[in-house]
């Protein structure tokens, strides 16, 4: 179980979060969902510990987040990463592993088999001596993806996961996330491009500086919330299509 | 042809050149690769500006120059970080402002306490000057942070190319950051005798920025550009032997850029005319 109580985070002196409070269950795939600067990645970077809160507690299992580190997988958002980097696909992936192998070790044929497999469930291991660099967007975010496998975590946090890739790596995102929700997996995915995926998530929690509603994509989807969370007015009950063409 | 190779060997200080020149070169691009992948380049700039006071102090003090030069050229680093995280001034100016400050007290103490350091030789190097003191130094250097790296090569790969999620599985990136300031200021400390603290720069980024270039990972860049930087160190002190009012310093540097400019042309990626020969 993933909770956070009575959050709060500053950000250069102005308070950026508040009043945060959910919980998570094993096997829950939540959508961290709200317009921009509404401080999603800085929820998720808070949660980390990268980024230090000014009240309230994160605790997975009933211990802090912050000694769990090794069970959770953190996907960042495609701007933050240098695409320049010399580096290979493989490689990348292959960093999921560093934890776990500790200090002074290289790894080993058992890490070389998780990395393989992660790069084939996302279907990248026919690149992996590419250099990142050369892919498209969205082979980009399946790299990321596999990272993320490859990690073997408990938790997963991804950043914007959607922004800017193709209709396949949707897909493939979509599909892995189903699988590590069955597996019991705890999965939490801002963005604020969500199409028509809204109904593939257990729950949305709708953010903007402090949390405006939690529930079933039904329960959250109003037009008194989303007009509380983006400062639009709608006139009419939202549909499915409708929410969609707000986020897209 | 094998006399011009074989004649500069027959001379002590020639064979020191060549072994600090080669240690340098060695070195200077394994610990620019990380400098170029993070984007910091200047930030070796700005140490190496940032040793002068300190080598100054304890010249004065009558203690090892490296010592004073290496806590000089840290203080440097942190004054930049302090500015950062106390200010919304971006890292640029802050460096600017940092390693011509650091600079100009470098060169006020050496006026006011009249020290006789010959200026030139720290600021340009005089490799044709080397002892087997600084060879040792600069051995001993090299061989630390060679094996730091491979002894922490995952880590710091990862720590490169996404801070971020390096911090966020637990590594500890305040240590790894302290580290690479301190690998920085000891590579410069090493090479100020073969270029100086003015040319270290080019040392540090030009081979291996042409190995960039050349190659699609981290480790590959280290060792072409550990081998462009030797080739560098070498014809810069054959130069500087043959063409006798030609200055070792410069001439390395000379020969690193010329290096740079010709994979810049001609490498098989991405070089400028090898990309416009195929669209033909």
């Amino acid at each position: 179980m993933l909770e956070i109580q009575q959050l709060a985070v500053n950000y250069r002196g102005v308070r950026a979060l508040e009043q945060i409070d959910f919980r998570i269950a094993p096997g829950e795939l939540v959508g961290l969902i709200g317009p921009n600067g509404a401080g999603k990645s800085t929820l998720l970077k808070a949660m980390l510990g990268l980024i230090p809160t000014a009240k309230g507690t994160i605790k997975y299992c009933n211990c802090p987040l912050c000694q769990h580190l090794e069970r959770v997988a953190y996907v960042p958002q495609r701007s933050q990463v240098d695409w320049d980097y010399p580096i290979t696909v493989w490689n990348v992936v292959m960093m999921a592993r560093t934890r776990q192998l500790g200090w002074f070790r290289r790894p080993g044929a058992a890490a070389k088999a998780i990395v393989n497999g992660a790069l084939d469930r996302v279907g990248m291991l026919d690149l992996k001596d590419r250099k990142i660099g050369e892919l498209s967007g969205g082979q980009q975010q399946r790299v990321f993806l596999a990272r993320a496998l490859a990690q073997q975590a408990d938790l997963f946090l991804f950043d914007e996961p959607f922004t800017g890739v193709d209709k396949k790596t949707e897909a493939v995102l979509l599909e892995v996330f189903d699988e590590l929700r069955s597996a019991g997996k705890i999965l939490l995915i801002s963005t604020h491009e969500w199409g028509r995926s809204l109904d593939r998530l257990d729950r949305i929690l709708l953010l903007n500086q402090c949390l405006i509603a939690d529930g079933s994509p039904q329960q959250v989807m109003t037009p008194a919330n989303l007009q509380q969370a983006y400062g639009v007015s709608l006139h009419q009950p939202i549909n499915r299509d409708a929410g969609a063409d707000l986020f897209c | 042809m094998l006399d011009f190779l074989v004649d500069p060997w027959k001379y002590e200080f020639m064979r020191n050149a060549i072994a600090i020149g080669l240690l340098v070169g060695i070195l200077c691009p394994v610990v620019g690769s990380y400098l170029i992948v993070q984007r910091m380049a200047l930030y070796g700039d700005v140490i190496a500006h940032a040793v002068l006071p300190g080598l100054s102090l304890s010249f004065f003090l009558g203690i090892d120059i490296a010592i004073g030069a290496f806590i000089s050229g840290i203080l440097g680093a942190g004054t930049i970080s302090w500015i950062r995280s106390q200010s919304r001034v971006k890292v640029d100016a802050a460096m600017a402002l940092t390693f011509s400050s650091f600079f100009a007290v470098g060169v006020t103490l050496i006026a006011v306490l009249k020290n006789n350091i010959d200026l030139d030789s720290f600021l340009f190097g005089d490799i044709l000057g080397t002892t087997t003191l600084d060879i040792y130094r600069t051995a001993s250097v090299t061989g630390l942070i060679l094996t730091a790296v491979w002894l922490f090569y995952k880590e710091l790969l990862f720590y490169t190319f996404d801070r971020t999620g390096a911090e966020s599985v637990g590594l500890p990136v305040k240590v790894i950051h302290l580290g690479f300031m301190a690998a920085i200021t000891l590579t410069i400390i090493a090479s100020m005798q073969a270029v100086g603290v003015i040319l270290v720069i080019s040392l540090l980024v030009g081979p291996a920025l042409t190995a960039y270039l050349l190659v699609k990972e981290l480790h590959q860049m280290m060792i072409v550009g550990a081998i462009i930087g030797a080739i560098a160190s070498m014809g810069g002190v054959y130069i500087s032997f043959y063409l006798k009012n030609i200055p070792s310093g410069p001439a390395i540097v000379i020969v690193s850029s010329g290096l740079f400019i010709l994979a810049l042309l001609f490498s098989p990626s991405q070089g400028i005319l090898t990309q416009r020969f195929r669209t033909f």
